[in-house]
């Protein structure tokens, strides 16, 4: 490697040996020198880079350090309340206090936590949550221990403070609700937020903040919430507060105004009994929700905590569907109460005169195919009025086939029925009026049959109880009135005072004079399908509209048995009972729709607990004096406070009418 | 070529020649001789670390520079006594002082105590100590005494280049050992730079420096997993802010913010509210350069370049090899160790636990830095001592 004949090696060879022997100090300077430049290179370049770092990016650089040394903490807003429209609170806030842990002002956590737990019991859901939050944030940052402590734990915290380092009781507020079931389903709950609200909105993460889940409470969240303070704080590296530089006040939650009565609301309940039913009450002229039941409900406030999995499951597996609110999400045949719609659209439509006459022999045959009338001997030759009256198959299975189901759909929607209604609730459903083309759509024929059995409110219609009290409520007051929960300020009502303001529905006045006369006929005619529900009151009638709605087909075979009678089904393959009613009957003011889930027959079952609903919505109307006819009626609609109501046997009530028919179902889906 | 009657082995021979070149032995004449310019430059390094430090102990006296500043007390008395030794007394030492430090670098790996991660301690009376500092200091005597034996005409036999390489990779390997990567390799460096300056031939050092690529490559895949995370982090620190990122994040965010004239003396309120880690060791400078803005920074820099060029130019100045090695080698220590203080600081190059010499908080690092004046001065004092056949026409 080093020989001699290496060109490179000879070259510094020759080199060397050309330099004089002791060169040392002349290489050394030379070397140093290039070593000095080196060096002051370094250094220019650390310079120039503290010069980029200080002047050139320095601005930005600052803003970061600004945001280091400031820390924004938000304050919580408090959370708008809720109320009825006499200022009744349904939803409110209490003083609550939670135990908090300060991680980084503890040495020995698990042990601080061992002794809390004795002092306040901790399940294994708590500590599981504890010690997911505890990995998760910083340590300066506090982890809730335990909502909800009552004054006893707190007081007890207090005193023992000295073995508790790092925990600390802080104020806070929980969601009241203090009707619990009763308004369950309107006004919803509150539940802490999940990560995904959290990542939608950061201002969640604040300790005490709740989302609306259900209901008012959900819907009106943007108004409710407000908006969060926040203070600027100088901290430390570790977080700790130096002092605070600025404070902006948040904005409180905004009340609301529902148009409910928690007293009707009540009563409505008790009227309900146990059943598995719903009921809607609305002012006929401008569609203000007065009550809204759904039975079975459920008490919101075990959601604000967090409900357990077993009180879950055991909602979520009860075939009576305690969380669902029926009212605007339960989907039912409407039955006969469909009706006057189908009447209403055969006459605008004009292939049928409130004059002409069918007759019904108890049956109707078309294609080859039979259908019978609930009343097997038949009605007769009968017109509109009567075939309302009577509620007569026959004579709408003939309506429906000369009108066809377009214009049924169209007169259907224009009175709120399968059309998306604009309440202020989550999960309304609109329900169906079908065609055939809506049929087609979902890939099935559509024949004469299917047109028949919807002329009578079966087969693939289907309506929620609160469209059936929007569709009553326009045809009471004829005018477009849309359902509500909110009701409007002072300033708006002042603005709308008047009745006319509402806009009428697209349809001649005579023709609903029609219709409700079919519904008067129903409840004061003694040949009505509902006597049962006539009112007791002095010079008030109310107009009604029974319905049976099938859940199962009823055999052929069964039927020709003679032996039928739904009562003996099982419940859950019982007919809905439905009614539909408004009142007084020569000016409507409310409109009151009632289905009763399996009740087998609407003119039994719903009939007379709309007629109980409707009496005790008349008795609250402020602007009517109306006195009960019976004294024994005045005593029906008091137990509100303690929510026990007495069986609704009014001697009046349970008298049977005289031509009234033995069995009222309205058993005339197809064969 | 003369061999001076000593072998590869035998340069522990005493130099008669030199003892009797020396004519007098007068402290107090030699005394006037250290050059007070320079030591006044160095008093003053230590009074803008006192004053940084004041600010760490959130302006007071306590906790760090009032002891910083009786350290470097004893550390001025030492220098000026060391600056009056004799050279041929330290080459004496420099082989005893060479062998402790090594043997205290192997004493620290089997028993001292390890803090990050890094640095290893060891407790000496009481005192904690950081051999790999000393280690330095033992290095440049030994190398400075053997290419002084050796003188610049044999730096051409490989032979001769082979004990000093292996002399530097000792102390290199078990300070890597340790492990503490920036500090093996200053003593690296630091051993390179007097192999250079002390008459390698270039042919010898493009020998050397081809492979270096291929031994980079092989040194990162041997690396420690935190020396890589290290790595990792300095070159995307964003990706870690609160954890290993936060140390460089921090700094570049408080440097930021001192701006052009700087927050103010014990204004600085990354530093003054403890968003600045090691503020008072390692990132004393971010603290300068928040407080005192990059005006300020830049006259700290500007003085640490001075006291480097110093120690150059009094190397230059020395007429024997073993004064200019000496003086070489110290100033290339002092350099080495605010080069890649600052660049760490500023995020130029990965964190690496090198303290900023004489203005950081610390007893070993100030003491082994005031003992490497002490050479260097001792090699100004004595510079008028030749080598035999230095030029004695060329002027000092």
């Amino acid at each position: 490697m080093f020989s001699r004949n290496n060109p490179f090696r000879s070259r510094i060879r020759q080199k060397r040996q050309a330099e004089p022997v002791r060169s040392g100090r002349g290489v050394f300077t030379r070397r140093a020198l290039l070593v000095m430049a080196v060096q002051a290179g370094v250094l220019g370049v650390l310079g120039r880079r503290l010069y980029t770092l200080q002047v050139v990016d320095g601005g930005h650089l600052r803003q970061l350090a600004e945001r280091n040394r400031t820390s924004k903490r938000l304050l919580a807003p408090v959370r708008g309340t809720i109320h009825d429209r006499f200022g009744v609170a349904l939803a409110d806030n209490k003083v609550s206090w939670r135990a908090l842990l300060m991680p980084e002002e503890t040495t020995d956590i698990p042990a601080v936590i061992e002794r809390f737990s004795q002092i306040v019991p901790l399940d294994e859901h708590d500590r599981a949550r504890i010690e997911r939050d505890l990995r998760h944030v910083h340590k300066y940052v506090p982890v809730t221990l335990h909502e909800f402590l009552s004054w006893d734990d707190m007081a007890r915290i207090e005193l023992n403070a000295p073995s508790l380092p790092g925990v600390l009781v802080d104020v806070g507020s929980t969601r009241l609700y203090p009707f619990r079931d009763l308004t369950a389903h309107i006004v919803g709950y509150v539940a802490p937020p999940n990560e995904e609200d959290v990542a939608k909105d950061t201002t969640l993460s604040l300790p005490g903040m709740r989302v609306g889940r259900a209901g008012i409470e959900q819907t009106q969240e943007a108004v409710l919430r407000g908006e969060p303070g926040s203070v600027e704080m100088e901290v430390n590296a570790v977080g700790r507060v130096i002092g605070e530089i600025d404070r902006v006040e948040g904005q409180q939650g905004e009340d609301v105004r529902l148009t409910l009565d928690s007293v009707l609301q009540q009563q409505v309940l008790s009227r309900l009994e146990d059943r598995v039913a719903s009921a809607v009450v609305m002012d006929c002229r401008n569609g203000e929700v007065m009550a809204m039941v759904s039975t079975p409900s459920f008490d919101p406030s075990l959601f604000d905590s967090g409900v357990s999995h077993a009180q879950w499951n055991e909602w979520a597996n009860d075939p009576r569907t305690p969380l669902v609110d029926k009212a605007v999400s339960g989907l039912y045949p409407p039955g006969s109460t469909f009706k006057p719609a189908v009447a209403l659209a055969a006459l605008k439509s004009g292939s049928v005169t409130a004059q002409d006459r069918f007759n019904c022999p108890g049956y109707y045959d078309l294609g080859g195919v039979r259908f019978h009338c609930w009343n097997r001997w038949g009605h007769g030759l009968i017109n509109m009025r009567e075939g309302l009256k009577y509620s007569c198959d026959v004579y709408f299975y003939e309506v429906a086939r000369r009108c066809g189901m377009d214009p049924i759909q169209a007169v259907g929607n224009a009175m709120g029925l399968g059309v998306k209604l604009g309440i202020e609730l989550p999960h309304v459903r609109s329900g169906v009026i079908p065609t055939p083309e809506w049929r087609q759509k979902h890939g099935f024929h559509w024949n004469g049959g299917d047109t028949v059995n919807a002329g009578i409110g079966q087969g693939f219609v289907q309506v929620t109880p609160l469209a059936l009290a929007t569709y009553v409520s326009r045809i009471a007051s004829g005018r477009d009135v849309q359902p509500h929960l909110l009701r409007a300020t002072n300033d708006q009502m002042s603005a709308m005072a008047s009745v006319d303001d509402v806009a009428k529905v697209d349809l001649p006045p005579e023709y609903l004079d029609v219709v409700r006369g079919g519904m008067f006929a129903v409840v004061n005619d003694p040949h009505g399908t509902a006597p049962k529900a006539r009112l007791d009151l002095p010079g008030i009638q109310m107009a009604g509209k029974t319905g049976s709605a099938q859940v199962r087909r009823v055999s052929r075979a069964l039927r020709e048995s003679g032996h039928f009678n739904s009562m003996n089904l099982p419940w859950e393959y019982r007919p809905h009972a439905l009614f539909i009613c408004f009142a007084p009957y020569d000016n409507p003011k409310y409109a009151v729709s009632v289905v009763v889930e399996h009740g087998n027959a609407g003119a039994d079952e719903a009939a007379p607990l709309a007629k109980l609903i409707m009496t005790d919505t008349l008795l609250r109307d402020p602007a009517s004096d109306v006195r009960p006819l019976a004294p024994s009626v005045a005593q029906t609609p008091s137990p509100v406070a303690d929510g026990t109501a007495p069986a609704p046997t009014a001697p009046v009530l349970s008298a049977p009418a005289p031509a009234a028919p033995p069995e009222q179902t309205d058993p005339g889906a197809a064969q | 070529m003369r061999r001076n009657g000593m072998n590869t082995f035998g340069f522990l021979k005493s130099d008669r020649r030199l003892l009797r070149a020396e004519p007098d032995f007068r402290p107090m004449a030699r005394l006037l001789q250290v050059n007070w310019f320079y030591v006044l430059l160095v008093c003053v390094l230590a009074g803008v670390g006192y004053i940084a430090l004041y600010s760490a102990g959130g302006g007071s006296a306590k906790p760090f520079a009032g002891p910083q500043m009786v350290r470097f007390g004893f550390g001025l008395v030492m220098m000026i006594a060391v600056s009056l030794v004799s050279p041929r007394i330290l080459r004496m030492a420099s082989v005893p002082i060479y062998l402790l430090s090594v043997t205290l670098l192997a004493l620290v790996l089997r028993m001292g105590h390890v803090g990050k991660g890094a640095e290893r301690w060891i407790n000496l009376a009481g005192m904690q100590f950081q051999p790999s500092e000393f280690a330095k200091i033992g290095l440049v005597l030994m190398l400075a005494t053997w290419f002084h034996r050796i003188g610049n005409e044999r730096m051409g036999n490989p032979l001769r280049l082979i004990p000093p390489a292996l002399l530097t990779l000792l102390p290199v390997l078990l300070v890597l050992k340790e492990p503490n990567l920036g500090t093996a390799t200053i003593i690296g460096v630091i051993g390179a730079t007097m192999f250079f300056a002390a008459g390698m031939r270039l042919w010898q050092i493009l020998l050397l420096v081809a492979p270096l690529p291929f031994m980079g490559k092989l040194i990162y895949s041997h690396l420690h997993d935190y020396q890589k995370a290290r790595i990792d982090t300095f070159l995307h620190p964003e990706h870690d802010p609160l954890g290993a990122g936060y140390n460089i994040i921090q700094s570049k965010i408080a440097l930021g913010s001192g701006g052009m004239w700087g927050e103010g003396y014990l204004h600085g309120s990354q530093g003054q509210l403890n968003f600045l880690p090691e503020k008072q060791t390692d990132f004393i400078f971010t603290m300068i350069g928040e407080e005192w803005g990059f005006v300020g920074g830049i006259a700290v820099i500007t003085l640490l370049g001075t006291l480097v060029m110093g120690g150059m130019l009094i190397a230059i100045r020395s007429r024997n090899q073993f004064g200019r090695l000496l003086g070489l080698g110290i100033a290339m220590d002092f350099f080495l160790y605010c080069a890649v203080n600052l660049s760490m600081v500023m995020g130029a190059i990965p964190v690496g636990g090198v303290p900023l010499p004489l203005i950081s908080y610390g007893g070993s690092a100030m003491l082994t830095m005031m003992f490497g004046f002490g050479l260097l001065m001792s090699a100004w004092v004595h510079r008028n001592e030749r080598d035999p056949g230095e030029d004695e026409d060329e002027d000092d």
